[in-house]
């Protein structure tokens, strides 16, 4: 039987003996008797750890995994990039790992200081006043930015973009409709753009993808100038890795800016745990959702990092906190910091261009072989209509060994390619050649 | 019981050789031009930029420019500045500190499942299918659900999730009845889940043994209640005894019973959810499943229920085909997507070798000594530390500070602070609400009767100096990296992001 708990039997025998029981099934007496089990869970025997680990070898192998089985050209909010092994390394120490939340600050420095220069990190890339210490994904801080929309404005009637990520939008749904909120969807244009033009009535917030879920570079100026009209605050869902490359959106005014943060050096890990990242200008950070990192000083003046602002959270403000969360994505959030600091500021520009121009080399050779690619200006994604359904051909040349981007589930034909800055041109031309045979 | 001498606890920074002085932010470490990474050689032409021209950033942002040796010497000193589960005992309350296994380490990083891109089609990813059922259908054995999502990425997010689908199944009988009833010694978590929810807070109150006064309940519940969150055992670690009667009046108005999983580690192979009467149950993998709390996250909070309330659940779901192949499946009266993707997919995997390493009777033994200590931690601090309520505790107990501040003027915590100063991490201070002067004390099942001896120890001496010299206790902590941090200043002139003209020090 395996087991961490560390004593022996006789030492059992002794404590039960202190607390005058002379079981174990003993200390559960205060409950009624008809409750309890009365046997054995029926679950799987324990084994050893290398048996466990010999299981998982085997599951592992009945999945296609990134670069040893599968050539990924697939984004949609998870990138197959490189993961510097110093960022890994540094991220795992078991400091990190095994702490708690860091209620007790004089214990906690180095959690609270790594956050607060995350929050720093994220708050300059996004061209942001300040960010907080995470969240979950960019699904939940999508959901947290219209929150606090709603909050600031009283306003129940959310406007979202076509071009905001599926699953995202409907995390919107699922989390702000039984609560009341209005979820008004707005279509994208032929340039896969956001019709602002089509944006009308008053709202808490718009919220677009920058770019969007098509890949294709928002105009913001005229979705500051819709969300303006609206009434509403400019709530900007942005690629992280994008930002580094273009204008950040806090540079068009936008009042939110959130992310998926896996780009930021986070392991594909069939979709989590990734990291929700959010921002926002200094007028909004009393309704700011989960923690806040801020530096002080101790009784000596020697500097110092606590959580701060405490009275938005849940553990104080109760129902009336700005929102439920607690665990958020600290290890994450301290591995995306590392990993923008081993790149550095003129290393995430070269990294974001190293996208852009795999991104368009695979767009340029699948244009030569007579594909249309759509969505055009792009960053790094982009679309392409195979003119036949998408899924089954994303099966096929699963077998062969290629991830042909993500489904557009409004847009059967369609998929969404990209390729990051571990795709070599020989990949880029095979896979082409080989997609450029399905469509019709 | 005999001993050996006590082992001390663990220091959370090492003094000698990082010292007490602030380790400078990455940004003070910066040097322009200097840089870690190098690129690829991918034979990848260039693009013009002309495409983006319009949006081109003008000027980079600012982020750092260090070496990587530079890196590794910051990073690795903050994490000196640190107290972790792999240094000492955490006994905070209600958080489950205990030790999380190194094999699980392995499976997070095992290639075939950290490289699997979540938009793969599923025949390329039976493996992590099977495993996710496999989980599904271990944590419903455990809670006596009968299906699971496991999207929640977190305890508070599970809340959520059983919240709105408490809403779904009323609405599916024409019904919307607006409030939820939760304790008053819940956690924080349980009522700011029912505002986003989109439901009213009703309080029922405990009584003097520390558990749910049913004459409050019967006050409380009426057909505007759509269900109650309860903890069980509750927050001051006792169980509800009662917790049938609970049940049967808050069914009797056909509202829905959400099982809070925070205090799980207290039951698990003994008594479970399901037979108490609960509907809609969620775990945290990250407190009783031992997957590592990172600091503060990732965790996460899979909601398991009866099978009426499955066609509720989040999807999608992985289930297993005419053909033994498993595919993605939506309920279908689905609340939707919780997640982005499937869940934090990697704590997940490392609670699913958790179990499989365990086995029934070593989950089962699990619990029970994770009882064991706190019932014997509990009894031998009663002398200095009394408990606030006389039940015997499950996994967890509250003492209250009341008499020591009344006679010494010494607080929780202060109690708190002191103890980080003996090398063990503080408990959980001033929760719950309804106990005064309050500590939290959950010492988990990982800790060896040497540990649990050496924090009584420490205890007893912090209480023993209190009464001979209060403001030594007062002003604690002392070997710490920092000490106690102006936390009023922080937040009167918030500090959130670094500048270099501001050292955050004035």
């Amino acid at each position: 039987m395996g087991s961490f708990v560390p004593h022996t039997d006789d030492e059992l025998a002794a404590m039960l003996a202190d607390v005058g029981l002379e079981g174990l099934d003993e200390l559960y007496e205060p409950i009624p008797a008809r409750l309890r089990l009365g046997r054995e869970l029926s679950l799987p025997h324990a084994r050893a750890e290398a048996e466990v680990l010999e299981e998982i070898e085997r599951l592992g192998s009945a999945n296609r995994a990134a670069r040893r089985d599968l050539v990924v050209f697939a984004g949609g909010g998870a990138f197959d990039h490189d993961v510097p092994a110093a960022v890994r390394a540094l991220a795992l120490q078991s400091a990190f790992v095994t702490a708690y939340t860091p209620y007790q600050p004089e214990v906690s420095q180095g959690v609270l200081q790594a956050l607060f220069e995350f929050q720093t990190l994220v708050a300059r890339l996004l061209g942001m006043d300040l960010a907080n210490a995470s969240l979950y994904d960019g699904a939940a801080a999508t959901v947290e930015a219209v929150n606090l929309a709603v909050a600031a404005t009283k306003r129940h009637r959310v406007v979202v973009s076509r071009g905001v990520a599926p699953r995202y939008r409907s995390a919107v749904a699922t989390l702000g409709r039984p609560r009341g909120l209005e979820v008004v969807e707005v279509g994208v244009d032929e340039t896969l753009a956001t019709r602002f033009a089509d944006v009308t009535g008053s709202a808490s917030a718009l919220v677009v993808a920058y770019p969007n879920a098509f890949g294709r570079l928002e105009d913001l100026r005229a979705a500051r100038d819709a969300a303006t009209a609206l009434g509403a605050l400019l709530v900007v869902v942005a690629d992280p890795l994008a930002c580094a490359l273009v204008e950040p959106p806090g540079a068009f005014g936008a009042d939110v800016v959130v992310a998926e943060g896996q780009s930021l050096g986070i392991p594909l890990s069939f979709g989590g745990p990734y990291l929700g990242l959010f921002t926002t200008r200094s007028a909004y950070v009393r309704l700011v959702p989960g923690r806040l990192v801020g530096a002080t000083v101790d009784g000596e003046g020697r500097r110092g990092y606590v959580t701060t602002l405490r009275t938005r959270e849940q553990d104080i403000r109760r129902e009336r906190a700005t929102s439920n969360v607690c665990t958020n994505q600290t290890l994450l959030a301290i591995w995306a910091a590392i990993n923008l600091s081993w790149r550095g500021r003129q290393g995430m520009v070269d990294l974001a261009r190293a996208n852009y121009d795999a991104a368009h080399y695979l767009a340029l050779r699948l244009e030569q072989l007579g594909v249309r690619v759509l969505g055009r200006p792009f960053v790094r994604e982009f679309v392409v209509d195979l003119g036949v359904d998408a899924a089954e051909v994303r099966e096929r040349l699963l077998e062969e060994g290629w991830l042909a981007g993500v489904l557009v589930p409004e847009e059967p034909t369609w998929v969404v390619l990209t390729a990051t800055e571990a795709r070599t041109k020989e990949e880029i031309d095979a896979f082409a050649e080989r997609l450029a045979k399905e469509v019709r | 019981m005999a001993h050996r001498a006590a082992r001390p606890g663990a220091q959370a920074s090492s003094a000698p050789l990082v010292g007490r002085e602030p380790e400078p932010t990455i940004f003070e470490v910066s040097v322009p031009g200097r840089r870690a990474d190098a690129p690829r050689r991918t034979g990848v032409p260039s693009a013009p930029l002309e495409e983006i021209g319009p949006w081109l950033r003008s000027e980079p942002a600012a982020l750092p420019e260090v070496s990587e040796r530079d890196l590794v010497a910051h990073y690795t000193r903050l994490a000196a500045r640190n107290y972790s589960v792999d240094l000492g005992a955490y006994p905070l309350g209600s958080c489950t500190m205990k030790y999380n296994p190194k094999f699980a380490d392995d499976i997070a990083q095992s290639p075939g499942l950290a490289r699997v891109h979540p938009a793969t089609p599923e025949s390329g990813v039976q493996g992590w299918l099977e495993l996710l059922v496999e989980l599904e259908e271990a944590l419903c054995e455990i809670t006596g659900m009968a299906a699971a999502t496991l999207q929640p990425p977190a305890g508070a997010a599970g809340e959520l999730t059983g919240l709105l689908m408490i809403k779904a199944y009323h609405r599916a009988q024409g019904r919307d009845p607006h409030a939820i009833i939760i304790p008053d010694s819940a956690h924080g978590t349980n009522p700011a889940s029912v505002t986003l929810a989109g439901y009213e807070v009703r309080t029922v109150r405990s009584d003097d043994r520390g558990l749910v006064s049913l004459s409050d309940l019967e006050r409380v519940v009426d057909d505007a209640v759509a269900g109650i969150m309860l903890t069980n055992p509750n927050t001051l670690g006792l169980f509800e005894r009662d917790v049938e009667r609970i049940l049967e009046l808050v069914h009797a108005v056909g509202a829905l019973a959400y099982y809070d999983g925070a205090n799980l580690n207290a039951i698990v192979g003994s008594v479970r959810p399901g037979d108490m009467g609960f509907d809609i149950v969620h775990s945290n993998l990250h407190k009783t499943f031992a997957t590592p709390h990172g600091g503060g996250g990732p965790g996460a909070g899979p909601v398991a229920v009866r099978a009426d309330l499955e066609r509720f659940l989040p999807g999608p779901l992985p289930r297993r085909g005419d053909d033994g192949k498993l595919r993605w499946w939506w309920p279908p009266e689905s609340i939707g997507n919780v997640h982005a993707f499937w869940g934090n997919a990697l704590v997940l995997a490392r609670a699913w070798g958790f179990l499989r390493y365990h086995g029934p009777e070593g989950l089962r033994r699990m619990s029970q000594v994770a009882v064991l200590n706190a019932r014997w931690l509990q009894q031998r601090l009663s002398r200095v530390l009394p408990s606030a309520f006389a039940e015997p505790c499950m996994h967890e107990f509250v003492v209250s500070a009341k008499t020591l501040r009344d006679t010494t003027g010494v607080r929780a915590a202060d109690v708190a602070k002191a103890l980080l100063d003996r090398g063990f991490h503080a408990p959980t201070v001033y929760f719950p609400l309804i106990v005064d002067e309050a500590l939290m004390i959950e010492p988990t099942e990982t800790e060896s009767p040497e540990t649990l001896e050496a924090l009584a120890a420490a205890f007893e001496d912090i209480v023993a100096t209190s009464e001979r010299d209060p403001a030594a206790i007062t002003s604690a902590p002392h070997a710490t990296p920092v000490g106690r941090l102006d936390e009023v200043g922080a937040a009167r002139r918030p500090v959130l992001v670094w500048s270099d003209e501001d050292d955050g020090s004035d």
